[in-house]
């Protein structure tokens, strides 16, 4: 039996078949997501993923942890300094120490992000300004087949959280946010509405895992 | 009939991608723009014709993450 922090794969598998039954925790084990940019979103959703059980993550982020990053994203403060990769990794490693992490400390571009995400089936992109939201998703569908990108955009402020919704744009695109509320406008990006978006493209990326959608 | 983010657009018909755009006020660098579920390469905005019995979804993101 292999044992990290002292819990056996066996245990954790037992624990995910009683929490999500034996059926969603096999399809989630077997599956790949990959997350572009380890930020508020990133973080939050590469968390989820880990608790959910998906057995296969590929994390991309070119920075690294600072003090103001502890406001809204899932690293502390012994993470100051580190890689947002590293530190990442340690955390899920915690909560679920099978998962197989790849990163790749690496800032994406038009030039570079079909490349980086060429074995990608599933892309949460979580990147912060809106500008490279719209590259990554204008490369990555307009270069590769066959990829699902579930997207952010919409969850600065405090507005009312129900604004907040999942938009299906094609079968291809999902858009997770409430549309408008963007950085630019001066809005700060606090923890509770980050989470609640990042909610929404985890459990997109779920459903489409489990081929609810 | 031309179907742009959910709405009627029949002045849209024959404009190119980038004028229809450009008289909507978009910032083409915070866009995705699908057209009957592809997605249309920035580059081709010049040449696209928008089209009758097209539907477009022009995405717009506002940044924050």
């Amino acid at each position: 039996m292999d044992i990290k922090n002292n819990i056996s794969f066996e245990a954790i598998a037992a624990a995910l078949d009683e929490r999500h039954t034996p059926e969603v925790r096999r399809k989630l084990w077997k599956s790949r997501v990959s997350i572009a940019g380890l930020g508020g979103i990133g973080s939050n959703a590469a968390v989820m993923l880990a608790r959910a059980g998906v057995g296969n993550l590929h994390l991309v982020d070119f920075d690294v942890v600072d003090i103001t990053n502890l406001n809204r994203q899932a690293y502390s403060a012994c993470h100051i300094g580190m890689k947002k990769t590293d530190a990442i990794k340690e955390i899920i490693a915690e909560i679920n120490p099978y998962i197989n992490i790849k990163t790749e400390d690496i800032y994406i571009n038009e030039r570079n992000a079909s490349i980086v995400f060429r074995d990608t089936k599933i892309l949460c992109e979580a990147f912060d300004a809106a500008e490279n939201k719209a590259m990554l998703i204008n490369s990555v569908l307009g270069e590769l087949e066959g990829v699902k990108i579930v997207s952010g955009s919409g969850m600065a402020g405090c507005f009312d959280s129900n604004l907040i919704k999942t938009k299906k744009v094609t079968g291809s695109l999902y858009v997770c946010g409430d549309g408008v509320n963007g950085i630019e406008s001066g809005n700060q990006l606090m923890a509770p509405r980050v989470g609640i978006c990042a909610g929404h493209q985890a459990n997109m990326i779920i459903r489409l895992l489990l081929g609810d959608e | 009939m031309i179907k742009i983010n959910g709405k009627e657009a029949i002045n849209a018909q024959g404009q190119t991608l980038a004028e229809y755009l450009k008289s909507e006020g978009f910032d083409t660098e915070r866009i995705a723009v699908e057209c009957d579920g592809n997605i249309i390469p920035k580059k081709d905005y010049i040449n696209k014709i928008i089209l009758d019995g097209e539907i477009i979804e022009i995405v717009s993101f506002v940044g924050g993450g």
